[in-house]
């Protein structure tokens, strides 16, 4: 395995409400790794990008940056695009620039470069409201891209889109992913995405939030159509989806549900 | 009369329905360019604002409004009632032409109070908004005061202003600084409410992106925080412009004919004391005009301030 990046360990987090969304929970993240965590609504996922990226106390444990990386290298995409609806694409894509004191004409190429990676330019003067959801999401990447990352948070960020505009972006951030060199932590429902992309597939369960398996996937990159069509992807997938029925019926599975529709009756 | 009437109605009808033809043309034609061509909206967007000033929206009211008024002329002139207790439209219009030269420069001060109490409660109002937005502390400590100021009748303490004033501000500045002070107090709540309102209700996930860069506060309040309250603070300052000029013409009630500067109210007051009824409807129409100019300019001002970004102001095409 590759040098660890990032170190949970034994983290543990409560809400204010008393939600328990993470217990003990530790994970390492590999410098250069595609990480995917998988699992129930609910189950911490987002949590877990929010205690990496210091949004947010946790209640104990502890996370450790190995190996050089340290928060400042992180970038955050968000379920929903979160744009500034006043600001224009390309202001939208400098505002990380801009809030660490660079100027203008200094930000300038770079808000270029970013643009160019998802492929906006061309649109640096239009406003969110004229963009379609994947472009607004494409400019929430670049956002991401313009202060070049070495560490990629990212919550769902192909969930609201259809199937078509996903799966073009994913084959783009894979590519964005090889040649950059990245790590990336992306969190995802889907089980066929998170097998496509991923050289690592976290599955969570909840109630409390916890890892309930960590599936290698050791097929080559660069993947292709071919591999969505290949037996051995069918077979990550199927492992996934039996981890995930797993974590769901097991015992705190059901005290869950019980409690919940106790909760509903209540 | 009544048949030239029903015609002019009939006419006006006719005018309405035509502009909604010609409306609904012109709008396709720019849909169809704007299909065109790849960078759409950008100009249009401070358009369909003057074109609802001449859209059938704004034309029904008015069309109301002159049957409404037809039908007092000609209900002051069957019942011959006197002009001392109800004047016809015609002769409100008659008499404001010819008092125009001693209730306009009325008209100007209560404007120049209006507009001085404006100012500063725009001003003193973002300035204790974005107060309160620095701490919970303050906005709880300091809010329900807003609130008290906000409740207590502006007529009730208008006197005890008059007074106070009177022993720090002496000479004839003094009225105009009680008055405006009271239209303050009438216009302030409602822009601290609501930019309040604005400033706290930014994107979670955008504080998130801010946190995360290491935002300062000062940086969150002004590339955030206050782009975000725009919308809110604009509202407020609608309600705010006219709450001003009720204000001021309340405070001047009271303050009856105190100064030597007399604004809008104290003729208003004069004419009902001397029974010249219609110069008195000749002044309330004038007030009532200014504060529709002053609703009109200011969402003029807000519809031009947001008109590039905001779903309030934006005409969407889906
Ligand atoms: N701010 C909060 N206050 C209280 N409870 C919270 C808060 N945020 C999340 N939770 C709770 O913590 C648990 C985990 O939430 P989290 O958002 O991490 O789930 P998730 O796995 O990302 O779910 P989803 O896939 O639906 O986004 C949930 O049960 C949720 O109710
Ligand atoms: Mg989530």
């Amino acid at each position: 395995m590759t040098h660890p990046a990032i170190t949970l360990s034994d983290v543990s987090k409560v809400y204010s409400n008393g939600t328990v969304a993470l217990q003990h929970l530790s994970l390492t993240i590999g410098e250069g790794q595609f990480i995917s965590l998988v699992g129930p609504s609910g189950c911490g996922k987002s949590t877990v990008l929010r205690m990496i990226a210091g949004l947010g106390k946790m209640n104990s444990g502890q996370i450790e940056w190995n190996g050089g990386h340290s928060q400042r290298q992180l970038a955050f995409v968000f379920q929903e695009a979160a744009l500034m609806p006043w600001a224009t694409v390309q202001d939208n894509v400098r505002l990380p620039l801009k809030l660490a004191g660079v100027s203008y004409s200094a930000s300038r190429a770079a808000v270029a470069e970013a643009l160019e990676l998802v492929d906006l330019n061309g649109f640096e003067q239009c406003y969110p409201r004229e963009l379609s959801g994947g472009m607004k999401m494409r400019v929430s990447i670049a956002r991401a891209l313009v202060t070049k990352p070495e560490i990629l948070l990212m919550d769902e960020p192909f969930g609201a889109l259809d199937e078509m505009t996903r799966s073009r972006l994913n084959s783009d951030l894979l590519n964005l992913w090889s040649q950059k060199q990245w790590t990336v932590v992306f969190v995802t429902h889907n089980i066929y995405e998170a097998v496509y992309l991923s050289n690592r597939v976290i599955v969570m369960a909840a109630r409390p939030g916890r890892v309930v398996a960590d599936v290698a996937i050791a097929a080559p990159y660069p993947r292709t159509e071919e591999f969505r069509l290949s037996p051995l992807y069918g077979e990550y997938c199927r492992e996934i989806s039996s981890a995930l029925a797993q974590a769901a019926n097991g015992q705190d599975g059901a005290i869950a549900t019980s409690n919940q529709r106790a909760a509903e009756y209540a | 009369m009544l048949r030239y009437l029903t015609a002019l109605i009939l006419e006006l009808q006719n005018l309405l329905m035509g502009d909604r033809f010609h409306l609904s043309a012109s709008s396709d034609r720019t849909n169809g360019l704007v299909r065109m061509t790849a960078k759409p909206v950008g100009k249009a967007a401070g358009l369909p604002q003057l074109r609802q000033f001449l859209s059938p929206d704004l034309l029904a009211p008015v069309g109301v409004g002159l049957l409404v008024l037809a039908f007092w002329e000609v209900a002051v002139r069957v019942s011959g009632i006197q002009p001392y207790l109800l004047p016809g439209p015609l002769l409100v219009l008659q008499t404001l032409v010819s008092e125009w030269g001693t209730l306009f420069p009325s008209l100007i001060i209560t404007f120049q109070i209006t507009l001085a109490a404006f100012v500063v409660a725009v001003i003193s109002g973002l300035l204790v908004s974005v107060l309160f937005t620095q701490s919970k502390w303050i906005e709880r400590s300091f809010f329900p005061y807003a609130v008290i100021l906000q409740t207590t009748p502006v007529v009730a303490i208008a006197p005890l202003i008059i007074i106070w004033v009177r022993q720090v501000v002496p000479g004839d500045n003094s009225t105009f600084v009680a008055l405006v002070i009271c239209a303050w107090i009438v216009a302030l709540f409602p822009i601290i409410a609501n930019t309040t309102l604005g400033l706290n209700s930014a994107d979670h996930n955008l504080l998130n992106l801010f946190q995360l860069y290491k935002a300062s506060r000062w940086q969150t309040l002004l590339h955030l925080r206050l782009p975000s309250a725009m919308p809110y603070f604009l509202g407020g300052l609608r309600i705010s412009g006219g709450l001003a000029l009720i204000g001021a013409v309340v405070a001047e009630f009271v303050a009856g004919t105190g100064g030597t500067k007399s604004g809008i109210a104290y003729q208003i007051l004069i004419s009902s004391y001397n029974l010249q009824i219609p110069r008195m409807f000749a002044a309330l129409l004038m007030t009532t005009g200014l504060g529709v100019i002053i609703f009109v300019a200011l969402t003029l001002l807000s519809d031009f301030l947001l008109g590039k970004w905001h779903e309030s102001a934006v005409q969407r095409e889906n």
